[in-house]
């Protein structure tokens, strides 16, 4: 074939596999002089790198042209992860790994980047084909920065108070349900919920009066925009002393964050309203609560959403900081500031990764809120003809 | 028929029909930074019922404020203006308006039937009449079949029809539309100034329309208000007498263009006037 491009990604892949067969695999223990594993004592890992040769070679001519091209690297990288943490755990090669190792990474790097790319790629009319390949994108990507966390960190030995491998995390995770069940009871369901609904809740029914009134106008929001500035690590004992070491001195701190969002960002909306359409209002003698709740508020629905959206990954770090002010002895942010004083670090990590996970769920379910409530608006827009 | 019977001076017609709206020397003053601006002066014009007046002139000529005093958005700083014999508040209180702005104005999250019902809504007019009226409205401006499409998927002429549709379903004394197809090309603005016409003949409603384009004004109109900009005036005020079932074919008429050359030689003496 003449003018045809040699796919540059699975060419490094089959070159670093096949120099992976030649380099060792791991160091030299201490204890016995000797190297702790070979390849070729190895027939998994053998086959997956002989693999990785065989298949980046072949594409490298051909091209990964297609979904399914891209799928087939995606399963010889993926054959390939599981015998790199295979080797690692129980070949002894953790702490020990050396250039050979390394070189199979980068392989299975290059195939796994190809191959994602090609599904990142991927256009489809069929609205479920192109929704699972959105899917399969990021749910990837993050797969592999796992994987990639994991191998390093055991591969070079790094102590596990600097970071933990995931599958510790995970484990830890997994073994700690009930503690993290009551830890997210307390800090998210009881603190930052009530905190959130109060003071999203109180900023919008304020916008609306500020912007009924205009002295509030004029007063009450550069004192908001004050209380907005105050640092949350000196608001928070205060906070304690106030309401007490539960729930509650939570809620108040979240309140106090979230209110100026919610306030500024509702107040622009109610301005948002076009003039054409107020004069249109007008023409009808539509009275005042009738041109808010016609026309004035679904106007600034995207702006309140912005603000739900801001404060609802602000509301998590305001709990758990305030958390570290006095608590009882349940709470995200308390697990974290006592595991880290006894050197568990697996278990803040599993409280980060709880923490992660509920704020990108918050996160998520007002941004799908958002899109069915504002389906009206040009950046949601569907055509139905 | 003579150019003489088709064109008469406001001013030799004597008033038979009932007066929609009554202006007395009417001037309008804005203060701005820069001084005061004249925006209209001495104004003085009677529309009867049934009537199509058109406003023509150049920008600046104070033609949508006119419209805008008579609907109550902008108040006047001198003379005399009654709607229906109250002043243009309380018509406004009464529901006596259905204006038609430039843009569609539509309320993008509401369907094109719950935007034609919005004034209905506003007005606490019960659901079932509500969507029977939309749907009659829908139907004169050819739109149903519409109902449940969202303004944004429509065309520009569509959303346009849409929205006088919302102006027709309260059944206001008085139709105001302010340049409603300025913004559209040639041929979609022809089709709905048919329609229009039709409209108008069948509802037999009293319409004061603002446009810069002097065919559609002739064709339109039983009555040509000509204007001046700097301070706005009336300059002249011309009654035509065409059919009330004229087609577009009348645009080639002597009488249509004699008509025309009229309001096209007062905007030009409006004009050097003020050089």
């Amino acid at each position: 074939m003449t003018g045809m491009k040699l796919d540059k990604f699975c060419l490094v892949a089959a070159i670093a596999a096949l120099l992976a067969l030649i380099f060792p695999l791991s160091g030299i223990d201490g204890d016995t002089g000797k190297q702790v594993a070979f390849v070729g004592d190895i027939p998994g890992l053998a086959i997956a790198m002989a693999l990785c040769v065989i298949t980046g070679a072949a594409f490298t001519w051909l091209g990964v042209r297609s979904v399914k091209a891209g799928m087939v690297i995606l399963a010889v990288a993926v054959f390939g992860c599981w015998q790199a943490v295979d080797v690692l755990y129980d070949h002894g090669v953790a702490g020990y790994a050396a250039l050979g190792f390394w070189l199979f990474i980068i392989s299975l790097w290059a195939f796994v980047w190809r191959g994602i790319d090609v599904i990142a790629n991927f256009h489809s009319l069929d609205r479920s084909k192109q929704h699972a390949a959105n899917i399969v994108v990021p749910l990837a990507f993050g797969v592999w920065l796992l994987f990639v966390w994991e191998v390093v960190v055991s591969g070079f030995g790094v102590p596990q108070v600097l970071l933990p491998p995931p599958s510790m995390i995970g484990e830890r995770f997994v073994n700690s349900t009930d503690i993290l069940a009551s830890d997210f009871h307390q800090t998210f369901v009881k603190a930052v919920l009530s905190g959130y609904v109060m003071g999203c809740g109180s900023a919008f029914i304020i916008a609306i009066a500020v912007d009924r009134v205009p002295f509030l106008k004029r007063g009450l929001l550069p004192l908001g925009n004050m209380v907005s500035a105050l640092p949350i690590i000196g608001v928070a004992p205060i906070m304690v002393m106030w309401f007490g070491f539960d729930w509650q001195s939570k809620a108040a701190v979240i309140v106090i964050m979230t209110f100026f969002p919610m306030l500024v960002n509702t107040v622009t909306g109610l301005n948002a309203a076009g003039k054409l359409e107020k004069d249109l209002m007008a023409t009808y003698a539509s009275g005042y609560w009738s041109t808010l709740f016609r026309l004035r508020l679904p106007a600034a629905m995207p702006f309140v959403f912005n603000a739900l959206k801001i404060n609802s990954t602000l509301a998590l770090i305001g709990a758990i900081v305030a958390e570290f002010f006095g608590t009882p002895i349940v709470g995200m942010g308390f697990r974290i500031s006592t595991e880290v004083g006894r050197m568990n670090i697996d278990m803040v990590w599993a409280e980060i990764a709880l923490a992660a996970l509920a704020g990108t769920a918050f996160y998520g379910a007002v941004a799908y809120i958002e899109r069915k409530a504002t389906s009206w608006h040009p950046s949601f827009r569907v055509r139905r003809h | 028929m003579t150019l003489k019977q088709v064109v008469n001076n406001v001013a030799e017609m004597p008033a038979s029909k009932k007066a929609v709206v009554d202006i007395n020397k009417l001037s309008l003053t804005f203060q701005t930074a820069d001084g005061p601006v004249y925006a209209l002066s001495d104004v003085d014009l009677t529309i009867e019922e049934g009537d199509f007046v058109s406003f023509i002139g150049p920008s600046g000529c104070g033609k949508t404020t006119l419209l805008r005093v008579i609907a109550d958005l902008e108040q006047a700083t001198g003379g005399d203006i009654s709607i229906n014999g109250v002043t243009p508040h309380e018509a406004r209180e009464k529901r006596a308006y259905g204006y038609v702005f430039q843009a569609p104005a539509l309320l993008p999250w509401r369907s094109i039937e719950r935007n034609v019902t919005l004034p209905l809504e506003i007005m606490e007019i019960s659901k079932e009449e509500r969507v029977k009226r939309a749907q009659e409205a829908l139907k004169l401006v050819e739109l149903n079949g519409f109902e449940k499409k969202f303004p944004w998927q429509l065309s520009g002429g569509m959303q346009q029809r849409a929205s006088i549709a919302r102006a027709l379903s309260f059944d206001a004394d008085l139709l105001l539309m302010d340049e409603p197809f300025g913004a559209l090309d040639e041929i979609v603005r022809d089709h709905l100034n048919e329609q229009l016409l039709k409209l108008w003949a069948r509802t037999n409603k009293t319409v004061a329309f603002v446009t810069h384009s002097i065919p559609e004004a002739v064709y339109l109109s039983t009555k040509i208000v000509v204007m001046s900009p700097r301070p706005g005036r009336i300059i002249d005020v011309i009654e035509t007498n065409f059919p009330n079932d004229r087609t577009l074919d009348i645009r080639e008429t002597p009488e249509f263009l004699e008509i025309a050359h009229r309001v096209r030689e007062g905007l030009r003496a409006g004009h050097s006037n003020d050089e």
